[in-house]
């Protein structure tokens, strides 16, 4: 009777988990197999450096990313720069000093600076803010296999445009099949080519796409591999602890229970 | 405790004992390696562990003004000398040698912790082009109860507390006053011609 | 203290004597860690200790987080990711306590459907009962509040859809929502005092869990078979028990363990599964998320409040009856705090003498039913409040409801009960074969 309630349980966490929103006819996300997905998945150092190249020369004129101190651009598991790059790297955006309220260079210790100029999203979460996958009606199944789709959307954003525009109030809109609704105020920031990569890496705009969505899911999340390592660990050893209580209460309870008949 | 086997021999015993040993240490085990993260969140986090070390562009600081700069949440003096007032205080050197209340130079530059206080020990080495004993830098916190001192003030042509009447010198010397040491120099080094780095 | 004839703590050394005597701590711990217990409990008998972890976890995480949250409307969203990104161990601590949560209801949810089933809420255990549900009221509000105070758009939007139903009480509902939210809508005030009392509630909810084992410890567990354990003497009691340490402190801790495995690779691997990604964006009280959720351990309580709009009959007729004073809106408020309400009421609603599901045969396809349609109001809570959506939510609001106002006061009456074991022993011995040793 109880095998039955628990599995019922069980299936509570997979069936309301991933809150489902109805997917709109239009919307088609595309699943990417991201170096970073996965129990083992890691960032790739050189896709976040040319994430930060895309981002810099393309993004960045419109988005802020006031979440993200400049100075973790040397950290261990991102984009790894070095330091004095990094410093030279911060002296092109401009912040406020926070004790003069003047406007100066930025350093590493300061943050990416915000730009609401262009009434552009902060892309700092980003890549946590959007659900790439959704369902199937609403059971979280497809988020429990795939993940929950943040830079994919980013992804087929980023290469969904049609080509299509409309004006609305005066503004132009332009079709896309991953926005919510059809259509984006956000002109084709890319296409194939947009940014020439110093290594010479293949820059088609699916690819520069890739690289800009795996940058902005470390953006949004810089300590993947060390909650990834903690999570490992603590599995391995739960997993240790879990047998010797086995044993321990096998053997507690071997008086009391005899030989078991049922 | 119950003992509920009854094949206690010294073999089943022991393998027992070990068993539960095992398992307790594991759970120990646990027990630690979850209060670890729960003391270390209290550590500096990585904000202010950045902020340990600051580099300071001192392109404007003529001779004869000083800059002040927050570092580790207190006020640093960055001083640059002119040329008379590096005289003068070789002079000071020359007259107070041996009566200088606090003799220890107080610099975390110096390997000798208690290297004398003369003004050579005093002050950073200058950068190309300079002569020597051109930039003092020191803790702008008056070592008796942590005031700010003022510059270009005083009885010896350096700071002066005004919280309990402290005298300092050209080169952060308690002179006279109620402080018991020299204004403490923080590691400091120049990473360019313009640009010097504390911490 | 419980009814349960057996050994009591008897200090020993004259360290021991000293402190008895002028304050029996030792004697009062000892007795309740060696409680006789039935020895025939199950794993669903596990989830009081898994709770009773989940308590400390939210309350040291959160002791920790409050370290380096800013309960301010311009600084707490910044304040998290500072938490984030900067605080040592803070990505773990923060998914530890959110996680955290889901799995205190998961636990929670267990519990109560493990004493539904196995009639534990059936006298002389009313009182347990009664303060469970005490304990899973406030664990709800705690849960509400602390969702608010990373201040993303679902943490505000959440808050203003259900302080508004508190504004959908007729007359007084106005003025208990201004005082409650501090001003006419979410905002600082609101944060603030959703901080301070997040922080305050646990600790209330600890005192209560101190009161639920008083109780339960007074009259006995339950067990699966609802046959209570004799008591004629200390050796008849000894033979359906055992000491709760070292027999359950280790089994449950083994169940904590395994459970714990899981709860780690989901903190590890996928920590943010159970969240709204619109929680990473920032509140925004001009733009109104498309699909205002809450969280997933709440949709049950939401699908419900939805379920009655003003075209359903029975609020219609309420509407009538009550001369428009009760509306669509203030009804759904009504019927979600009835369904915890009916609940509480279980141990006066059902009618049977038998008290373990197990020995009811008809009891345990409507139980099995009443499983499903929290499920399935779990699922209703997360669709949009459309057809068929709308529909199914009315449907299992309303099994909810008949369950326990008519299934279970009926099927005591009608119902042909199993034959019980005569004693907790006879039914081990079936289980595990003649034990060679009674507990020592």
């Amino acid at each position: 009777m109880f095998r039955k309630i628990a599995l019922t349980a069980a299936s509570v966490l997979v069936l309301s988990g991933g809150v489902a929103l109805a997917e709109t006819a239009e919307q088609h996300i595309e699943d990417v197999a991201f170096a970073h997905e996965g129990p083992f998945g890691a960032f790739d150092q050189f896709q976040l450096q040319r994430g930060l190249q895309v981002f810099t020369e393309v993004c960045a004129g419109c988005h802020g990313l006031k979440y993200v101190p400049i100075r973790t651009l040397s950290d261990a598991g991102g984009p790894g720069i070095p330091e004095d790059q990094v410093r030279a790297y911060a002296k092109q955006y401009f912040v406020i000093d926070k004790e003069t309220g003047e406007e100066r260079e930025a350093k590493p210790t300061d943050n990416f600076p915000a730009n609401t100029g262009q009434g552009a999203p902060d892309l700092s979460l980003m890549a946590k803010s959007r659900a790439g996958f959704h369902g199937p009606y609403g059971t979280g199944i497809n988020q429990m296999f795939r993940g929950m789709g943040g830079p994919e959307y980013i992804v087929s954003l980023l290469t969904g445009y049609t080509g299509e525009t409309k004006e609305e109030f005066g503004t132009t809109l332009y079709e896309n099949h991953a926005f919510p609704g059809g259509w984006i105020q956000m002109s084709p920031p890319i296409e194939d080519g947009s940014v020439e990569y110093a290594d010479g890496h293949d820059n088609s705009i699916h690819h520069i796409a890739e690289d800009v969505a795996s940058f902005l899911m470390w953006a949004a999340e810089p300590n993947m591999m060390a909650r990834k390592q903690a999570g490992f660990v603590s599995v391995i050893f739960l997993l240790i602890l879990s047998t010797l209580l086995y044993l321990t209460n096998k053997r507690i309870w071997a008086g009391i229970k005899g030989k078991k008949t049922a | 405790m119950s003992h509920a086997d009854d094949h206690a021999g010294t073999g089943e015993g022991t393998r027992r004992d070990f068993l539960y040993y095992a398992t307790a240490g594991a759970g120990a085990v646990a027990t630690g390696a979850a209060v670890w993260p729960l003391v270390n969140q209290m550590n500096p986090s990585a904000d202010v562990r950045s902020l340990a070390s600051i580099l300071v562009d001192v392109s404007t600081v003529d001779p004869g003004t000083q800059l002040t700069v927050k570092w580790r949440g207190k006020p640093v003096f960055i001083r640059h000398r002119t040329g008379e007032e590096i005289a003068l205080a070789q002079t000071q050197d020359a007259e107070a040698a041996g009566k200088l209340p606090d003799p220890v130079a107080r610099n975390a530059n110096l390997a000798d912790e208690t290297a004398e206080a003369t003004d050579g020990n005093r002050t950073i080495p200058s950068p190309e082009g300079e002569g020597a004993g051109a930039w003092v830098v020191q803790m702008g916190v008056c070592t008796h109860l942590g005031c700010v001192p003022l510059g270009d003030q005083g009885d010896f042509g350096g700071w002066f507390c005004p919280c309990h009447g402290s005298h300092y010198d050209m080169a952060g010397r308690i002179r006279k006053g109620p402080a018991p040491e020299n204004l403490p120099i923080p590691p400091v080094s120049w990473v360019d011609a313009s640009t010097i780095k504390l911490g | 203290m419980a009814g349960i004839p057996h050994d009591h703590y008897e200090p020993k050394s004259s360290g021991e004597r000293w402190l008895y005597k002028r304050l029996p701590i030792v004697g009062l711990l000892y007795d309740t860690i060696m409680i006789p217990t039935p020895k025939n409990l199950n794993w669903m008998w596990i989830w009081g200790i898994v709770l009773t972890f989940c308590l400390a976890l939210q309350i040291v995480t959160g002791i920790v987080l409050a370290m380096h949250y800013t309960p301010h409307v311009d600084m707490a969203f910044a304040s998290v990711e500072h938490i984030m990104r900067d605080v040592n161990g803070g990505h773990m601590l923060r998914y530890l306590h959110a996680n955290g949560a889901s799995l205190f209801f998961f636990a929670v949810y267990l519990h109560i459907f493990r004493g539904l089933y196995y009639g534990s809420y059936k006298a002389p255990r009313e009182i347990t009962w009664i303060i469970g549900m005490l304990i899973y009221f406030l664990m709800i509000v705690t849960a509400f509040m602390g969702y608010v105070l990373p201040w993303g758009q679902m943490s505000f939007w959440g808050a203003t859809v259900i302080t508004g139903i508190i504004g959908a009480i007729p007359g007084i509902g106005e003025p208990i929502q201004t005082l409650l939210l501090g001003g006419p809508a979410v905002d600082n005030a609101t944060l603030n005092r959703f901080f301070s009392l997040h922080y305050l509630l646990p600790f209330v909810i600890s005192a209560l869990v101190a009161v639920h084992i008083w109780a339960f410890h007074t009259t006995g567990n339950n067990n699966p078979t609802g046959v209570e354990v004799r008591r004629g003497s200390k050796e008849e009691a000894a033979r359906d028990t055992v000491p709760f340490w070292p027999y359950f402190v280790i089994k449950d801790l083994f169940a904590l363990a395994v459970i714990l495995v899981v709860f780690f690779a989901i903190v590890g691997f996928m920590p943010n599964y159970l969240g709204h990604p619109d929680n990473y964006i920032e509140a925004n009280a001009l733009a109104t998320p498309t699909h205002i959720v809450p969280e997933w351990y709440l949709l049950p309580f939401y699908a419900i409040l939805r379920a009655f709009t003003a075209d359903v009959w029975v609020v219609q007729i309420a509407q009538f009856v009550s001369f428009g004073i009760i509306d669509a809106k203030f009804f759904g408020v009504l019927v979600m705090f009835g369904a915890i309400l009916v609940m509480a009421l279980a141990p006066w609603l059902d009618t049977s003498s038998v008290r373990s599901g197990r020995y009811r045969p008809m009891f345990k396809m409507w139980f099995a039913l009443l499983c499903i349609d929290f499920v399935v109001l779990m699922w209703c809570g997360a669709m949009p409040a459309a057809e068929p959506y709308a529909t199914i939510s009315l449907i299992a609001s309303a099994y909810w409801f008949g369950y326990f106002l008519i299934i279970l006061p009926l099927l005591g009456l009608i119902e042909k009960p199993l034959a019980q074991p005569a004693t907790i022993e006879e039914d081990f011995n079936a289980h595990y074969g003649p034990n060679s040793h009674p507990a020592e």
